[in-house]
Formats: C-alpha cells, sequence, structure tokens
C-alpha cells in the first residue's frame, strides 16, 4: 500500500459519503418547500411540475382544507404517469404534457406523502 | 324555492356506511344556509347538493360535511373512464413507438461503432491522424445517440438529482456519463493515458450498445405494460357508439350519449345492446359472457333488464332506456377495474422500502468497486493506471446491471393482470389489498338465501289437516289475505301461489306478524294463523296430527308453515326455496381447495341441515337473524380464521363489511356494492372460487416476480463487481450488464402477463 493507494480509499470514502449525504441526509427541500396560494371557492391551490421528479417536491398547506394540487406533467415517461396519495387513497393517471388536477383535505396537521405508480418519485404535503 | 340562481354539485362522500350516516349528512347539507337542496346516495357515496353560488361555496359544503364526522373532496373534473382509458392507451401507444424508434437507431448507431472500433482496438499503434480520425467520428455518434435516444435519461436524471432524489435514469446516467467522460479524455487527450501507462482505449461502443439495449428493454417493457391493460381495454371497448331510439314514432340513429332515460331503445337480431334499460316489448336471448362470465345465452323477455355492451341473439325487442353515462353498469365496471388496477398490494410495502434506498446504495457499491479493484490491481504489482481502467470498468458495470425497475414492476403488473383475468370471468375484484386477502382465505361464510338457494321461494306442498273443515282454496284466500300485508319473503310466496291457484286475497281487517313465529290477522271474522310450531303452541292450537308430516318435509329442505282457522289446525303450508344448480359443484370446489364453509340462515335447524346436506357445506348456523350474521364472522374471526362472507349486497351489508373479504354475489347489475371487496357478476357460487383460486396465482406471481427482482440484484451486482473473478477469472462487461438489466425487467412483466392464461374454469 503506498500514497496512491491511500489516496484512492479516501478519495472513495469521500464520494461515497458524499452519495449517502446528499441522497439522504442533506435536507430534501424543505427549505424552499412551496407554499400553497389561496385560491378562489376557499381552497388552496399549487402547480406542480412532473419532469423527473416533482418541482416543487415539497408543499405548505393548511390542515383541514381542501388542496388544489395542479400537476403540469411534462414528459411521457411512464414512470410518472400516475400519482399517488396512499393517506388519502387517490392514484390519478396524469396524461402527458398536460395538467391534471388532484383535490385532497389534509385532516390534520402532519406528513403526506406523495409518489410516482412505482414509488421512485417522491413529493409531500406538510399540513400545518 | 325555484327562484334562486342555483347551481348543482356532486360531492364524493366517504365513510357512510348505513341510512343513518346517509340521513346525518343529508340532514346536515339541508340545514346548510344558502343550500337549497340536498340529497345523498349511500350506495354511490355521494351528495348532490343544489346550492346558491352567492351564499355559500363548494369547499363550505366540503367543510359542513367534513364536520359531521364522514370524509368529502371537492370533486374534480373527471373525463368519463372510456375517455381516460383511452388518452391512457394513446400515450402508451405513442410512448412504445417512440422507444422502438429510439432503440432501433440506437442500435444501428451502436453496430457502425462497433464496427469503427476494430481498428482501433487491433493496431493499437496504427496512424495517429487515422487513429484520431476515427475517435473523433465515434465521439459525435455518440454524442448524437446520447442527445437523441438517450436524452430523457439525462434530463430525468437532473431534474430528479436536483430533487435529492435518485432513479434507474440515474443509473444509467451516470454509468454511461462517466464511460462518455472517459472516453472524450482518450481521445482529446492520449498523452495524458500514455504518460500512465495506459493505452488510450475508448468506450463509446459500449456507451451507444448501452443505450440500444436499455431502450429496448424499456420499450419491450412498454407494450408488455400495455397487455396488462388489454383486458379492461376490451371491456371500454364494448361501449357501442350510436343507439337507434324511437322519437316521434320513427327510429333514428342517435349517438349514445344522447340517449335520455325513458327513451324507448330497439334493438334488431345480432347488435350490440347500446345503453341499460328494461326491456319492454319482444324478446330475445343475450350474450351476456363479456361482462358476467356466463356462457349461456341469457333469455330476455317483457321486464327483464338488459345491459349496455351485451349482444343481442336472434330475437329483436324495444327496451327503455334506464341507467346512462357514468351511472351505466359498463361505465361503473370499467371505473371499478380502473381503480382496482391502479392499487398498492400491501405486499409492495417491502419493495418500496427498497426502492427508496436502491439507487444510492448502488453507487456506493459502485465506489467501493473501483476502489478494491484499483488495490487489488495495484498491489498486485499493477501500474496505478491499469489498476483504474480495471475498477472503472467494474464499477460502470456495477450501475448498469443494478435494477430497480424490476422491484416496482413486480406487484402492480400482477394486479393489474389479475383484476383484468377477473372481469373476463365476471369477477371484479376491487384491488391489491383484496387479492393479497383473498389469497390468504380459509374459511367461507356463505349466506343461505339468494346465495346457495335462488331466494325465490315457492310453495311446493299443500297437506290439509285430518278433518279439515274448510276447503283448501278457500283456506289458501285467508292465508294470502293475510300474508299480504307481511314482508317476510315465504309471505310472498304464498300470496303468489295462492293467485296462481285462483285463490284471490281478500282485505284483512287486521294483521299482525310475530317476528320469527309468523303472522296472523282477522279476514272476514274469521282469526286466521300461520307460521310455526311455537306459534301454534302460544295459542294452544294441537300441531300433533301434521306433527310427523312437518317433519317430513323439513327434512326435504323446506319449510313447514302450520295454518290454524278459529284456533283450529287446517293444514300445512311448504315453502321452498331451490338450490341453485351451480352451488353444489362450486362448494365441492371451494373444499377442494382447503376451504371450510359455512351456511348461515334464519330457517329452522331441521330445514337448514337438509339443505346443508344437499348443498354439501361443513357446516350450517340455523336461526341466524340479520344481526347475528356479523356476529358469526367475528366469532370465526376470533378463532384465528381469514374469513370471507358471501352474500347479495344489500341486506348483507354489515356482514360484508365485517367479514376480511367481503363478495357481493351478482344480479348482473349492482356492481358498485360499497361493502364488498369482490363482486360477482353472475349469480352463482362457482365465482367465489375463482375468485379465490384468482387470488392465489396472483399472490404466487407476486411472490415469483419479487423474488426474481430481489435475487437477480442481489446475485447480478456482485458478479458485475466482479466476485467471481478470483475464482474463474469471470468478469462482465457493461454491455453485458445493460443486456441483463434489460431482460430483468421484462421477465418480471412477462411473468404477470402469465396470469392472462391462468386457467380458471
Amino acid at each position: 500500500m503506498n500514497a496512491t493507494d491511500w489516496l484512492v480509499i479516501a478519495g472513495g470514502l469521500a464520494a461515497a459519503a458524499w452519495v449517502n449525504w446528499y441522497f439522504f441526509l442533506a435536507e430534501r427541500g424543505t427549505s424552499r418547500a412551496a407554499v400553497a396560494a389561496a385560491g378562489s371557492g376557499g381552497e388552496q391551490e399549487v402547480r406542480i411540475t412532473v419532469h423527473g421528479s416533482y418541482d416543487p417536491a415539497t408543499i405548505r398547506v393548511a390542515s383541514g382544507k381542501p388542496v388544489r394540487l395542479v400537476f403540469d406533467r411534462q414528459e411521457n415517461a411512464s414512470c410518472s404517469e400516475e400519482v399517488v396519495f396512499p393517506g388519502f387513497g387517490v392514484r390519478k393517471f396524469l396524461p402527458a404534457f398536460e395538467t391534471t388536477t388532484v383535490v385532497v383535505t389534509p385532516p390534520a396537521p402532519g406528513t403526506y406523502e406523495f409518489t410516482c405508480g412505482m414509488g421512485m418519485l417522491h413529493g409531500r404535503l406538510v399540513a400545518e | 324555492m325555484s327562484a334562486t340562481s342555483s347551481e348543482k354539485i356532486v360531492i364524493p362522500v366517504s365513510g357512510m356506511t348505513c341510512a343513518a350516516c346517509q340521513g346525518r349528512v343529508q340532514r346536515t347539507l339541508s340545514k346548510t344556509p344558502g343550500v337549497v337542496d340536498a340529497s345523498v346516495n349511500l350506495m354511490m357515496g355521494n351528495a348532490t347538493v343544489a346550492y346558491d353560488p352567492g351564499a355559500v361555496n363548494p369547499a363550505d359544503l366540503v367543510e359542513t360535511i367534513r364536520a359531521t364526522g364522514y370524509g368529502a373532496e371537492l370533486p374534480v373534473p373527471d373525463r368519463s373512464a372510456f375517455e381516460e382509458q383511452a388518452a391512457r392507451d394513446a400515450a402508451t401507444a405513442e410512448e412504445f413507438a417512440d422507444l422502438r424508434r429510439k432503440a432501433i437507431v440506437s442500435g444501428i448507431a451502436g453496430a457502425v461503432a462497433m464496427a469503427a472500433s476494430m481498428p482501433l482496438m487491433r493496431g493499437g499503434g496504427m496512424g495517429g491522424a487515422a487513429h484520431s480520425a476515427i475517435g473523433w467520428g465515434l465521439l459525435l455518434l455518440t454524442l448524437g445517440v446520447m442527445a437523441f435516444a438517450g436524452r430523457h435519461f439525462y434530463t430525468r436524471a437532473w431534474a430528479a438529482f436536483r430533487h435529492h432524489a435518485a432513479s434507474m435514469d440515474t443509473l444509467v446516467a451516470v454509468g454511461t456519463g462517466a464511460a462518455f467522460v472517459y472516453s472524450v479524455i482518450a481521445t482529446v487527450a492520449p498523452g495524458f493515458f500514455l504518460r500512465h501507462g495506459v493505452m488510450p482505449d475508448v468506450y463509446y461502443e459500449a456507451v451507444i450498445i448501452i443505450i440500444a439495449f436499455i431502450l429496448t428493454g424499456n420499450a419491450f417493457e412498454a407494450r408488455a405494460k400495455r397487455q396488462t391493460s388489454a383486458a379492461l381495454r376490451a371491456l371500454a371497448q364494448l361501449q357501442p357508439k350510436t343507439a337507434r331510439v324511437v322519437r316521434n314514432d320513427t327510429e333514428v340513429d342517435i349517438a349514445v350519449a344522447e340517449v335520455r332515460g325513458a327513451d324507448v331503445v330497439v334493438v334488431r337480431p345480432g347488435e350490440r345492446i347500446p345503453v341499460d334499460g328494461d326491456l319492454v316489448s319482444g324478446s330475445s336471448s343475450v350474450d351476456e359472457s363479456m361482462l358476467t362470465g356466463e356462457s349461456l345465452p341469457v333469455k330476455k323477455g317483457a321486464g327483464d333488464r338488459v345491459i349496455g355492451g351485451t349482444i343481442n341473439g336472434t330475437g329483436a325487442f324495444h327496451f327503455k332506456a334506464t341507467t346512462l353515462g357514468a351511472d351505466s353498469v359498463l361505465a361503473q365496471i370499467v371505473k371499478l377495474m380502473r381503480d382496482a388496477q391502479g392499487s398498492r398490494a400491501p405486499i409492495q410495502a417491502l419493495a418500496d422500502r427498497v426502492s427508496a434506498v436502491f439507487v444510492p446504495v448502488v453507487m456506493t457499491l459502485s465506489i467501493a468497486t473501483f476502489v478494491i479493484w484499483f488495490i487489488a490491481v495495484h498491489a498486485g504489482g499493477g501500474l496505478a493506471g491499469a489498476a483504474a481502467v480495471r475498477g472503472f470498468a467494474a464499477a460502470v458495470a456495477v450501475l448498469i446491471i443494478a435494477c430497480p425497475c424490476a422491484m416496482g414492476l413486480a406487484v402492480p403488473t400482477a394486479v393489474m393482470v389479475a383484476t383484468g383475468k377477473g372481469a373476463e370471468l365476471g369477477v371484479l375484484i376491487k384491488g391489491g389489498e383484496a387479492l393479497q386477502r383473498a389469497g390468504d382465505l380459509t374459511t367461507v361464510v356463505l349466506d343461505k338465501t339468494g346465495t346457495v338457494t335462488e331466494g325465490k321461494p315457492t310453495v311446493t306442498d299443500l297437506v290439509p289437516a285430518p278433518g279439515a273443515a274448510i276447503a283448501p282454496a278457500e283456506l289458501l284466500a285467508l292465508v294470502a289475505s293475510i300474508e299480504r300485508s307481511s314482508e317476510h319473503p315465504l309471505a310472498g310466496a304464498i300470496v303468489r301461489y295462492a293467485e296462481e291457484h285462483g285463490s284471490a286475497a281478500r282485505a284483512s281487517e287486521s294483521f299482525q306478524s310475530v317476528t320469527g313465529r309468523g303472522a296472523m290477522g282477522v279476514v272476514g271474522g274469521r282469526a286466521v294463523m300461520a307460521g310455526n310450531a311455537a306459534l301454534m303452541a302460544d295459542y294452544a292450537v294441537d300441531t300433533t296430527p301434521l306433527q310427523a308430516e312437518a317433519e317430513r318435509l323439513a327434512g326435504e329442505a323446506k319449510s313447514p308453515l302450520y295454518v290454524a282457522v278459529d284456533g283450529r289446525l287446517e293444514a300445512l303450508l311448504a315453502v321452498a326455496d331451490p338450490i341453485r344448480a351451480s352451488s353444489r359443484a362450486a362448494i365441492a370446489r371451494l373444499h377442494a381447495m382447503g376451504l371450510h364453509v359455512v351456511m348461515l340462515t334464519g330457517d329452522a335447524q331441521r330445514t337448514a341441515d337438509a339443505i346443508a346436506r344437499v348443498a354439501g357445506v361443513d357446516r350450517v348456523v340455523a336461526g341466524v337473524l340479520p344481526a347475528g350474521k356479523v356476529a358469526e364472522i367475528k366469532r370465526l374471526q376470533g378463532e384465528g380464521q381469514v374469513v370471507a362472507m358471501v352474500g347479495d349486497g344489500i341486506n348483507d351489508g354489515p356482514a360484508l363489511a365485517q367479514a376480511d373479504i367481503g363478495i357481493a354475489i351478482g344480479t348482473g347489475t349492482d356492481v358498485a356494492v360499497e361493502a364488498a371487496d369482490v363482486a360477482l357478476m353472475r349469480g352463482d357460487l362457482t365465482g367465489v372460487a375463482q375468485a379465490i383460486e384468482l387470488s392465489r396465482r396472483t399472490m404466487r406471481t407476486m411472490k415469483q416476480n419479487l423474488f426474481w427482482a430481489f435475487v437477480y440484484n442481489v446475485i447480478g451486482i456482485p458478479i458485475a463487481a466482479g466476485a467471481l473473478y478470483p475464482a474463474f477469472g469471470l468478469q462482465l462487461s457493461p454491455i453485458i450488464a445493460s443486456a441483463a438489466m434489460a431482460f430483468s425487467s421484462v421477465s418480471v412483466v412477462s411473468n404477470s402477463l402469465r396470469l392472462r392464461r391462468a386457467r380458471i374454469a
């Protein structure tokens, strides 16, 4: 084992640590959470772009009030063709390059996940 | 009321289980200021509210309903089930065409790149200019393939990366991206490699071929996924586009959407029936197999129900349209199937947990692979450059072979194929969870009336008492006169029997029904009493003259009923509800599947035993009142049994809900039984065995899929990393890894598709 070996090991460890930190530990954009805007008819509304991920992926909403989520799917990859809200029993087909509206009402404060049909893309509603 | 300008909204309401719930929601809504009219439908689970938009808005109405303790959501402007299915089909067809095009283009490019790379490999030291020219050409070709065919891998991986997420795309993008960058350095600055004692080899052809293989896999996967919903597509296509209706005494062809309730629709021989309705004139037999799985044509006469989407036989008839649009049987089935196909099975939770951490873990393994190879080669006396190259190839192979998609597809594709297969059999399974639980059943509880039996009791015997004072015809008229006021199913049978024998019922002066015993009343000044032995004993009527006869009839699975007039025993009536022809075979099949079969009935023990003997059930619980069904199911569950309750869905609602699996036996029209997990389109028990068998097979498929998906990764990743190298000198090239990956997800979907061909008689 010479200096080069130790350098490669150190580099490998650093890279592995960074990967795990970035995907697991780094705050998943809560700081950049979107706040649902008050829409007409007493609902909260937010627009979510679907393209390889949900943008924004974290949405702050008020609990106990209906939230109108407008999904704008800008791709035709089948992975994102459905959005699932397990906590609300909602599963919705999102036509490609169209907007689709999902309305849910978080009953109490807490975090409610939503994912794509295969559970690869993640987003969440943070109800306050 | 009508002066206010009002708008109408239909709000889905969840959590209502009984008429009381319905009443509560309806009352609360009606009392809300601004609400003009509110009606709540328990079966449909929705509230139709007419309201004054100036005084109240839909969100307030949802709040109002939620305040009563039930769930409500604002309705989302929805396409019809058929439209959505069509949009979905178009999308998947387009996706398949797109992927196929890209796979072919990148495949051709891959072949070209491979041919062009040959001279680079063979003659490492050939003329610098030619070498460099080929290198640059390949660089441009690869860039073109990445930008055209592989573009979505990179854009999606980047979008996910920005949100600290990683997917399949991330692995492909990092793997091919690394190989590409390595090759570019070798092309642009070969001197850098030579200084470290490594030949400046390029991997352009590998990048292109990996993209081609993965796209090919994706294309096959898209096509196979399309096939998983073939059954649903077939159902959606049953809906005819036009209907021939009678308007102003002439027959006109109009679009189905324009048919109104009570329109008279004309159906000619061989035509598809356009909408649901009640037959008014003519007769025919109708092929309903596409909806109910019933292979024999069903005879239809005046008053019978016909279902839109089924095919008329040789007769012609007119019928009155009833349920239309989204309320039609076909639309409800399509909607139910779509919801079911999209639902999750609990077994998926494991796959979900693994896929959530999968990609970063694979990336970590890939880094570890590089480090270990480097150290191993370097420590073994290899040059640092050569060590890095070996490590690099193995690390890329790890990224490429890993396949989270197979795990993601394992359960949902099986759910889709199974629910579609069920629909073909006339068995509507309402989701992945129901499929999973139905696969675990140990006990099946059958409600007798209308489930084991046809639910149409008829009078089979009339035995006059020795020395009866009243003629049978007169006696029938007297009994029918009191039974006319009763709501008991047996009463209806007696009234019908009397009518058929010309003994018209008369008005009774008084009527009283005694729960569990019978009924009595006064007709033309005579006290008439009809009921069981207990009722007779209460009024000191001696039943001994007919007792032996009563026991004989009960032994034949008939319900005996004593009739007394003015305190004197006059006759014995026997009513029987014939056992369905298919019940015996279906119950035998449930036994063969290792299930315990229990029958619940309100009949007396002797009659119940006789029916149980004929039907072949293991155990019969007699004298069960409607409320007792729930208690009996709870008792079985307390014994650790996983219980299915089979009933008619209307009277058995609470029992269906209590059971682990509620199976509503079909009348062919009411699909949307809320409490049921499984709805049978046909009225026979064969569907119960089919549903359970299908569920068991589906569970087996899901487990095979999950096992394969896990094992593939658990074995494939170490092999790609070089685990077999020390022993066998075997190492996978990234190209082989990409082929294995593509094959892995296709094989999972193909395994699910095998369910389509499962023979479930």
